[in-house]
């Protein structure tokens, strides 16, 4: 069933009783064309390009637990286009423009909102490397204004602009940058894919991964092996796992990031606001809860929960950039599973094994990546060859030199 | 999260900073080809379960621990002196660099 607004109006009339699953429930065949392993966004646009980009539709995302259940339901919906080096530049900015047609593209309500993303600063330095990465954005075609002291005040009147510690100079507005609604994102390209031919498979764990003669041949599950000539693992923080199902070490290591929600309340916050000298950032959701966060914890971990110090950290944080917050209560905070590479840049590439490919390395920022990621990852698997938004994604790149260091911190798991 | 230091007793983590895996303590031999640096800075198993990582007692008396934990749970089951370790396990082999870890910079959004 398509869903437009007649059919809002006809289901209200009959009593809502019309509506079908959105995507079937398959019983997995012995063989596909390909394989998907993971259900979340990436994984999910990755089966979605797939079939519709370039017509395979015998394909299989072998999920171990439910679509949508990892890191794209837990993540803090931040979309934007403000990479700085060639190679992510490229990258972001294609995906932001997939964003930005995704709810035609897809038939379902991403709540995808270009609100306005305001990067704070709080020197000339910073100023600087702001004027800087605004022009390189501005360059590739997205947009970016730099904003003074009084052009923040004008847009966030409450923030406390008389701080010593870290007084606000300006910020760089990125008004294309917004959130989305992230479950939706995956149950749209779930429902998108289903519908054409996508088997999605949910409570199917991967345990291993068939390689003959240096080519893969299928997956091992839960529910039985699975054959196939070209296997995609898309499975996030929990890369590390699968890919030494095919003898391999990857440059990842796992760490956690917590996020927080306060309950609903009122509009009062209307763009994202990042405080990067203090680790925090902000936004407000369509239910009206303040969705906040800051660094990671700094250590590996595959918990999905966090420690009390990075708590108290975003919280002193929130309270120093807008002390209006002080009251609202919290009411969750949660964790997830990052899956950081070295250089802070994700790896959309080719394996030692024929057949085999590999998409991860998202860190903490791939949920705005969900569009390209499987735009770039279907064009790698069905041609064998990188798409030219994602070449600079290698998998030995850290052995080669080139790196895509963001930051500028160094080539460490623990420094981004 | 509390971490055992040889020397200082159980510390609240916020006394440490963590550096990454105990693969930091296999350096390779001089001469070692490019494959074995790769793999020594940037490859890891990345386990869920128990691990081996490095810490440094930057709060505290500023040694160099080799902790034992679970990554599934943030148990700490163990820690040792990367002194220790180098002259019981690895003979040879130089500790990571033991100049004061850098702060942190600042990042932005997510
Ligand atoms: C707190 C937090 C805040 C964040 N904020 C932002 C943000 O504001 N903006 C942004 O761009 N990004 C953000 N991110 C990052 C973003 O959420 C992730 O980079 C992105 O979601 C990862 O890709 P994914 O959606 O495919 O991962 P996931 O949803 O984690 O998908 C991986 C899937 O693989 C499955 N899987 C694992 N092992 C197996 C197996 N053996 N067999 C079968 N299936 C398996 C898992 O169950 C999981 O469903 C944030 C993340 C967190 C945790
Ligand atoms: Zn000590």
């Amino acid at each position: 069933m398509r869903y437009n607004g007649l059919n809002v109006i006809w289901q209200g009339l009959v009593g809502n009783t019309g509506w079908k699953p959105a995507w079937r429930t398959p019983v997995p065949k012995s063989a596909y064309d390909a394989i998907i392993i993971g259900g979340g966004g990436h994984g999910l646009s990755t089966a979605y390009y797939l079939a519709k980009n370039h017509g395979l539709n015998n394909i299989a995302v072998l999920e171990k637990g439910y679509l949508g259940g990892g890191n794209v339901g837990r993540n803090t919906t931040i979309v934007r286009a403000n990479y700085f080096l060639p190679g992510n530049q490229e990258f972001y900015s294609h995906s932001l423009k997939l964003w930005e047609g995704l709810e035609a593209e897809l038939n379902y309500n991403v709540m995808h909102s270009q609100r306005g993303l305001v990067n704070l600063f709080h020197s000339d330095g910073q100023r600087d490397a702001f004027v800087r990465r605004g022009n390189a954005m501005a360059a590739q075609g997205d947009d970016a204004v730099l904003l003074d002291r009084e052009g923040v005040r004008e847009l966030l009147p409450y923030l406390d602009y008389d701080q010593a510690r870290f007084p606000i100079h300006g910020g760089l507005l990125h008004p294309r940058g917004g959130t989305a609604r992230h479950d939706a994102v995956a149950w749209g390209y779930a429902r998108a894919a289903d519908r054409r031919g996508v088997d999605l498979i949910q409570n199917c764990e991967v345990t291993g991964i068939d390689i003959e003669a240096g080519r893969v041949t299928g997956v091992q599950t839960t529910q039985g092996p699975i054959r196939a000539p070209k296997v995609g693992m898309v499975v996030a923080g929990r890369s590390g796992q699968v890919a030494a199902m095919a003898g391999m070490r990857l440059p990842v290591e796992s760490h956690v990031l917590q996020a927080f929600v306060t309950e609903g309340l009122k509009p009062v916050i209307d763009h994202v606001i990042s405080f990067g000298m203090g680790h925090f950032y902000i936004s407000q959701s369509d239910k009206g809860g303040l969705v906040f966060g800051g660094d990671l914890d700094f250590y590996a971990s595959y918990a999905a929960r966090g420690n009390l110090p990075m708590v108290e950290h975003v919280m002193e944080a929130g309270m120093t950039l807008m002390p209006m917050i002080g009251r609202a209560k919290v009411l969750r905070s949660w964790g997830g599973i990052m899956d950081m590479t070295p250089d802070g840049s994700p790896i959309i590439d080719r394996t030692h094994v024929e057949g085999l490919f590999v998409d991860c390395g998202w860190n903490y920022g791939g949920f705005k990546a969900v569009p390209a990621s499987g735009w770039c990852m279907a064009h790698l698997m069905a041609t064998g060859e990188p798409h030219p938004v994602a070449r600079r994604f290698r998998l030995n790149r850290f052995a080669t030199g080139d790196l895509l260091d963001e930051e500028g911190t160094g080539s460490q798991h623990n420094l981004h | 999260m509390r971490i055992t230091c040889p020397l200082c007793g159980s510390r609240d983590r916020r006394e440490f900073y963590y550096y990454g895996a105990a693969d930091y303590l296999a350096r390779p031999a001089e001469g070692a080809g490019l494959e074995a640096w790769d793999a020594y800075l940037h490859l890891r198993d990345n386990p869920a379960g128990m691990t081996k990582d490095l810490w440094y007692h930057e709060a505290g008396c500023s040694a160099w621990i080799e902790v034992t934990r679970d990554t599934t749970s943030h148990a700490v089951l163990s820690s040792r002196l990367v002194a220790a370790v180098e002259s019981a396990d690895l003979p040879g082999r130089s500790a990571p660099a033991r100049k004061k870890a850098a702060p942190r910079k600042k990042k932005g959004t997510s």
